[in-house]
């Protein structure tokens, strides 16, 4: 498969995309980035499995920085587009929580899933990959906010769906009542005493900090409205 | 100003041209007739309701016929919160200040089940019912309510409004804070041990302020 660059046109033997059908539940084409991944970081990819034509491969949670940098750097991978970062709660007594991160190569059209499973006696911990993809950062939030999962290395570990106060735990944990750990009236009288503009932090409301990262137009903008007073 | 035509008292004369501009009525009256057909909404969107709300508030069922087409997206300037949607938790204080934040008089509007009850999401993170954090005027039941039902909402509101005794009574808009030295102050463990379950859930309590 060829690369195509972002913005690119197609080369003229480009088969047009095609819906695909009838794909099998279990086998199929592999993603080719999972040898790749085992000829670059061997035992640490532990099995992979292709589901409805997607490809998943399990991998070390130790190692997932390192993986995830190579795959997006390597210039045969090219992994340029972090999807999504979540957690899986299983009822596993062996392997109950497991990280998931989904990767896609835009220039190889090529979507990989990776999961990791996370020791239940140890701490809940994984390597943020905030430095390698910055739009990890609420992603990883999310998933501690969700499932209870810190990210070592992440810049800003703070809850993010629920407020900063909340006090009753990790809501899509499996012991996690439906309804709250509180009644009705403490989760109100709880939520009514909460700030609400708590939930932001002073690089969130402050331009200032961020503006040489802002673009050109809206510094311009920005420097001639402080003008004006 | 003394320069007005003496009238003529010895019969009794009709005379529009010379009474236009003049009604006559109760204060009440009209002072209610106004607001009732001026009311601005505060809109609090949140989820699908507040789709049938633009609907309500679009050409074809036109929400300018009851006065009411000017949004009022800054609460100091509006006369009714119509909270479209289920609220979380953490909105939970945000629509209590929105409401304080508010002029009175002020309405409140409930508009569709999950802003009434809850809805279907009995579950950690929605709040069990706007009256929980505010005082509401009118429920709208629904899931969502077509416009229609919203407009029949907001015109039992404007005959809540026309019946008001405003002016003679200004006390009814005083703020009440809970005050626990009161005598009829009653904590809300003691509601809870008082009243049974309510709403969809058994967890429900009626003292949530």
């Amino acid at each position: 498969m060829s690369v195509v660059l972002p913005g690119a046109a197609l080369p003229s033997d480009t088969p047009d995309p095609v819906t695909p059908r009838s794909l099998p539940h279990r086998g199929g084409e592999v993603n080719p980035s999972v040898d790749a991944l085992r000829a670059q970081f061997g035992s640490a990819v532990q099995r992979h499995e292709v589901t409805w034509g997607e490809t998943c491969a399990w991998v070390d949670a130790a190692r997932i920085r390192e993986i995830v940098l190579w795959l997006r750097d390597d210039p045969s991978q090219q992994y340029d587009y972090l999807v999504d970062i979540t957690a899986v709660e299983h009822r596993d007594a062996v392997a109950p929580l497991e990280m998931v991160w989904h990767l896609r190569s835009l220039p190889y059209r090529r979507f990989l899933r990776l999961k990791s499973a996370l020791d239940p006696a140890a701490e809940l911990e994984v390597a943020s990959i905030e430095p390698v993809y910055k739009c990890a950062n609420w992603l990883e939030r999310e998933v501690f906010d969700m499932f209870g999962i810190t990210f070592t290395g992440h810049s800003d570990l703070r809850r993010i769906l629920m407020w900063e106060s909340y006090a009753e735990g990790f809501p899509l944990r499996k012991d996690f009542p439906l309804r709250g750990r509180f009644s009705r009236s403490e989760q109100l009288s709880r939520a009514l005493s909460a700030n609400p503009e708590a939930p932001y932090s002073m690089e969130e409301l402050s331009v200032v900090d961020a503006f040489h990262e802002l673009p050109a137009d809206m510094r311009e903008r920005l420097l001639r409205e402080q003008g004006q007073g | 100003m003394g320069l007005t035509p003496a009238i003529s008292t010895s019969r009794v004369a009709y005379d529009p041209p010379a009474q236009e501009g003049w009604v006559t009525t109760r204060l009440e009256f009209l002072v209610n007739w106004g607001r009732a057909n001026s009311l601005w909404p505060m809109p609090f969107g949140t989820a699908c309701c507040a789709i049938e709300f633009m609907a309500t508030a679009a050409s074809r069922f036109d929400l300018a016929r009851f006065g009411m087409e000017r949004m009022s997206f800054s609460p100091r300037q509006a006369d009714v919160l119509i909270c479209a949607g289920r609220v979380p938790f953490k909105l939970a204080p945000v629509i209590r200040r929105i409401y304080e934040q508010m002029p009175q008089p002020k309405w409140v509007i409930s508009m569709g089940a999950c802003a009434s009850s809850g809805g279907m999401f009995d579950n950690y993170a929605v709040v069990q019912g706007i009256d929980t954090i505010i005082p509401v005027d009118v429920y709208v039941p629904g899931c969502p309510p077509r416009p229609e039902a919203l407009i029949y909402g907001i015109m039992m509101l404007q005959d809540k409004v026309r019946q008001q005794r405003s002016l003679s009574n200004d006390a009814q808009y005083d703020e009440m804070a809970i005050d626990p030295t009161s005598r009829l102050y009653i904590p809300a463990s003691r509601i809870d041990e008082l009243s049974e379950p309510f709403g969809n859930s058994v967890h429900q309590t009626r003292s949530a302020p």
